[in-house]
């Protein structure tokens, strides 16, 4: 095993192929520990993490802190609605003093895009990115290919289309760089309004009708609308996206071949994705939240062994 | 770098015949004694004792698995390479068992220590008993001691005991290197 080829993970857009590779061999590690009996190791006794949470999660949360108690380190957690914050103190000041009580690593969740670029450049600690606005979540991405990869075989080849909300969604940007590293063929899907003006730049192509772009995929990542990122009105009303593109079990089943479903949650049950198409058999949602633990377990182990005994 | 051969194939097979023999006058019949190898190289030595144990002494049924330890490791942010990590493979119950731990080389008695922590993520062992096939005298870091002994070697820090197997591209040999 190697070693990663950054300090950080503050994108999928600052690591290699290599980096995947390493990320997701790790993690069939961790997969096989935390179906033991006993589901920790003590490999990271000596390390401290803070969970900083400047912005609402209850699944990414819960796996990070999971994934660090597994791996046995000690963990601090911080929500900035109980917090200094409110009362003015800045980024950097929060976490310098989160850092003088000796934390080694920093999980950080901000509104603002590039906040953990920003610290990384300002603070010593590891940082792990687990969401930045609208701009990466690198956790979701490479446990969104892992499990591509444990359902289908391999990434390579696959032809993935991530329908919904593109503009404001942290997901699909991380989630196409993963599969552009691991050479998928990406496809997005959604409403034109709400389509990033240069997504094309990055490789995929734009698909506005839904039940084309399920025709050719083989596995269709539903996402979320983000309603609390919307300043102004990006569709006519919640139901006409429905019929447009939410995915149901007609829709599913009239397809002439069976193709995986995910979705990295909160799912808003009868708005992009049907309960029976998100519980059907077809549907991988609750392995993903499953690989996340062990994908977490090995981001933070392996940015943990860079961190050198002083 | 020099190197001189401890032991060659026909010496091997020989020992490894003799600590079959010592296994089956302590475990009869293997039903409640599972064999285990320690990643990456104990299993080499464990594969070729099951297969004895099975084709000669006719014993059928040996249970073994594998245990990688390098998560339960005590040099983790200490040592200068990246620790690589191995497939565990236990698929059967480790709970009031007789445990063998087999390894190829006892050296500091640090990876054992980390197996006695690892092996209880799957069960409380009836006790736990340890093979090897080089017993390196005089270099513990901690009390422990094998059960089934090879070949004792005196050996001082800078050198290094090799031991290669046919199954792992070479031939059955153990070396003693100068580094």
């Amino acid at each position: 095993m190697s070693e990663l080829s950054v300090n950080h993970l503050l994108g999928i857009k600052y690591i290699t192929k290599a980096d995947i590779d390493l990320i997701f061999e790790t993690a069939d590690h961790f997969k096989e520990v935390i179906n033991r009996p006993i589901k920790k190791v003590p490999s990271l006794r000596d390390i401290t993490i803070a969970n900083l949470f400047f912005e609402n999660s209850t699944r990414t949360k819960l796996s990070f802190e999971l994934a660090e108690k597994r791996l046995s380190a000690d963990v601090i957690n911080f929500s900035a609605g109980a917090s200094s914050v409110k009362k003015g103190e800045t980024l950097i000041d929060t976490v310098n003093n989160i850092l003088s009580m000796k934390v080694d690593m920093v999980v950080m969740r901000h509104p603002n895009p590039g906040a953990g670029v920003f610290l990384s450049k300002n603070i010593k600690a590891s940082i792990v990115n687990a969401g930045d606005g609208a701009h990466e979540h690198p956790t979701q991405a490479l446990l969104d290919s892992y499990s591509i990869t444990k359902k289908l075989g391999e990434v390579a080849g696959k032809k993935v289309v991530i329908v919904g909300d593109i503009l404001h969604s942290r997901v699909a940007l991380s989630n196409i760089y993963a599969l552009k590293h691991l050479g998928a063929e990406v496809k997005v899907c959604g409403p034109k309004t709400l389509m990033p003006k240069y997504i094309e730049s990055l490789g995929v192509e734009v698909e506005l009708n839904l039940r084309k772009a399920l025709e050719w995929c083989d596995v269709a990542n539903m996402l979320r609308v983000q309603n609390e990122r919307m300043d102004i009105s990006y569709f006519p009303s919640t139901r006409e996206y429905t019929q447009q593109y939410g995915l149901d079990k007609e829709l599913l089943d009239s397809l002439d071949k069976e193709i995986v479903v995910m979705h990295p949650g909160p799912i808003n049950r009868g708005v992009e994705i049907t309960s029976d198409v998100a519980d059907s058999g077809q549907s991988i949602i609750l392995n993903q939240v499953e690989n996340g633990v062990a994908i977490r377990m090995a981001v933070i182990y392996l940015l943990a062994s860079k961190i050198k005994q002083q | 770098m020099s190197q001189k051969v401890l032991l060659n194939a026909k010496e091997i097979n020989i020992i490894l015949n003799r600590l079959a023999c010592q296994l089956i006058e302590n475990h009869k019949d293997f039903k409640d004694t599972v064999l285990i190898g320690i990643q990456p190289r104990g299993i080499y030595v464990a594969e070729r004792i099951k297969k004895l144990l099975e084709t000669d002494y006719q014993i059928p049924e040996i249970k073994l698995g594998y245990l990688d330890i390098t998560f339960f490791r005590d040099d983790f942010r200490r040592s200068d390479k990246p620790l690589e990590a191995n497939k565990t493979k236990i698929n059967f119950v480790v709970e009031d068992k007789n445990v063998v731990f087999i390894d190829d080389v006892l050296y500091t008695g640090r990876s054992i220590n980390a197996a006695l922590t690892a092996v209880q993520s799957f069960g409380r062992p009836k006790n736990v008993e340890l093979f090897t096939l080089i017993d390196r005298r005089f270099s513990r870091h901690l009390p422990i001691q094998p059960n089934y002994r090879g070949r004792q070697v005196d050996a001082i820090n800078e050198e290094k005991v090799l031991v290669k197997w046919v199954e792992n591209g070479g031939e059955d040999v153990v070396y003693l290197v100068n580094k």
